[in-house]
């Protein structure tokens, strides 16, 4: 469960870009978390992970996220960054996956199965030895993705998966994210794979909550999403 | 590719090299570092006119560059910009120190010029140590190897994160150096009056994307160690590697080979 209790966040003294956010994720829920450009979704993956940090408002299982919980809560959320260039810092792909098994004490034999599972289960095993400055972008998303879940995160933050993705990619990630047990939170301006993906939706505006509700309704409703810079998902918009 | 652009190929076909598999690259760091140290030391060491005892001291690149299979060529084009600034150091022994030490067939040579030479060939087995060091062995393995031989983990940590941090300041170079010329095409470099803010737009942008990549390590566990992996490392090899090295260097520096080869003939 993660739980965000009146959360205000500021990058420079007097301009806040979150305001006042509260909200619970019960265990399996899956969430989106939709808005603008610049409306604050990014900023609030990152204080939820403590990258950015914050007093007493964010809790995951009851823990406050804070300076010595920090390994507790990593442990227990797994976070795809926006841009994937960022996200990956060992030489190989394999490498790159095997790098937080090993940091909590996985042996090199079981970090390599483990690794080859995740990577079978993205259907992208031709990815393992490959040296991440020369896969693609869209490659490169797909190796942070199985990094994060090679960890076996209860929780997972995805900032933007499916962009860059090809259509095939971008459907096996929406598969993947549908078959997985764990709570997810999910950011993006592909409001079909919300649809697609999310029983929630949190609709941010300006540091805001706006609306937070069921997806269905959220997504249908076209006036609250363009007096908010967004449009109806593709797949709805049709009928 | 734009100059950047070269760097970094340049950066991670290193990284390849220590990819690759032969039996100096399946030894352990630790004993390559060793071995590489211990020559460093005993070829400075040498007298600055022990010209053909530094010259016997090739023998370890040689063998070397034979049993991992790296390319000496490779070796010398890397070198290309160090050699002149060795060369530098040395090149005013010739005029300062003009005794004639020796006479090869009626011309004198000078002290200066014997020792400008050695000078020069010391440099350049060093730098041929090291690059064989840094090519058959990993970055990763050798940090591992400096806490190994304790020395303090944010020393090693700084170290390592510099070696990452240097690609990603090349990668933004050549991502900025291609964005500026798409909108400034028929410039050659950069302008004068650009310099400021492309330096300061690059600073940043590394810093961002350091603290990111910082922020992606600490999210999958990173406490400052890196994990020590069982490797599949040789260990009686290296030990073995490491004694028998020792042994020859010693041997190199304190007998006088060529007068013992020489002296086994005269008999
Ligand atoms: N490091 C920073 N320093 C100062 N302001 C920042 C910083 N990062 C983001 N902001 C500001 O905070 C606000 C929210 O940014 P954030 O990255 O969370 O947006 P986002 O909702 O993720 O947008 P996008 O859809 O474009 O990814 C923006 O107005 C941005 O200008
Ligand atoms: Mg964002």
């Amino acid at each position: 469960m993660i739980e965000i209790r009146n959360l205000t966040y500021e990058y420079e003294p007097g301009k806040p870009v979150l305001k006042n956010i509260s909200f619970t994720v019960e265990d399996g829920e899956r969430v989106g978390l939709i808005g603008a450009n610049g409306a604050g979704k990014s900023t609030l993956m990152k204080l939820m992970l403590g990258l950015l940090e914050s007093t007493d408002a964010v809790f995951a299982d009851g823990v406050p996220v804070k300076k010595d919980t920090l390994p507790e809560i990593r442990r227990k959320l797994g976070f795809v960054l926006q841009n994937s260039d960022h996200q990956m810092f060992m030489p190989t792909v394999a490498q790159d996956i095997a790098f937080g098994l090993l940091n909590y004490g996985m042996g090199q034999t079981e970090a390599d199965r483990k690794t080859d599972e995740v990577l079978n289960q993205l259907h992208v095993s031709y990815l393992k030895d490959k040296y991440n400055h020369r896969i693609s972008g869209g490659e490169k998303r797909m190796a942070a993705i199985a990094a994060v879940l090679a960890m076996e995160p209860s929780a997972l933050l995805m900032d933007e998966p499916t962009s860059a993705l090809d259509p095939e990619n971008r459907r096996r990630i929406i598969q993947l994210i549908c078959s997985l047990p764990q709570t997810c939170i999910i950011t993006s301006h592909d409001l079909d794979m919300i649809l697609d993906t999310c029983s929630r939706v949190i609709l941010l505006d300006q540091g805001g909550i706006i609306k937070d509700g069921p997806a269905e309704t959220i997504l249908r409703d076209r006036e609250l999403l363009e007096a908010h810079h967004m449009e109806l998902p593709l797949s709805l918009s049709r009928r | 590719m734009n100059r950047a652009e070269k760097a970094l190929h340049a950066l991670k076909q290193m990284d390849e090299l220590t990819e690759m598999d032969s039996p100096v690259h399946r030894l352990s760091a630790l004993s390559k570092l060793l071995v590489t140290l211990l020559f460093i030391l005993i070829t400075v060491s040498f007298h600055k006119y022990d010209l053909t005892g530094v010259f016997m001291m090739a023998l370890y690149p040689y063998v070397l560059f034979q049993l991992s299979g790296i390319s000496f060529r490779l070796c010398i084009y890397r070198m290309r910009y160090a050699i002149p600034l060795v060369a530098m150091i040395g090149i005013f022994n010739p005029f300062f120190d003009r005794d004639p030490l020796l006479q090869i067939a009626g011309i004198s040579i000078s002290g200066g010029m014997i020792s400008f030479l050695t000078l020069l060939l010391k440099g350049m087995l060093c730098l041929c140590a090291s690059f064989l060091l840094v090519s058959t062995a990993k970055i990763d393995d050798l940090c591992a190897a400096l806490r190994r031989m304790h020395v303090p983990s944010l020393l090693v940590t700084v170290f390592m994160l510099t070696y990452r941090y240097i690609s990603v300041l090349t990668e933004e170079v050549a991502l900025m150096t291609d964005a500026y010329h798409l909108r400034a095409p028929g410039q050659k470099g950069i302008a004068f009056h650009a310099w400021g803010s492309f330096l300061g737009q690059l600073l940043l942008r590394t810093m961002d994307r350091a603290q990111e990549l910082y922020a992606a390590m600490l999210l999958r566990g990173y406490n400052g160690e890196f994990p020590d992996l069982q490797k599949n490392e040789n260990r009686t090899a290296s030990w073995i590697w490491l004694i028998t090295w020792a042994v020859i260097f010693l041997a190199l520096r304190w007998l006088n080979i060529p007068d013992l080869i020489g002296r086994m003939f005269m008999r």
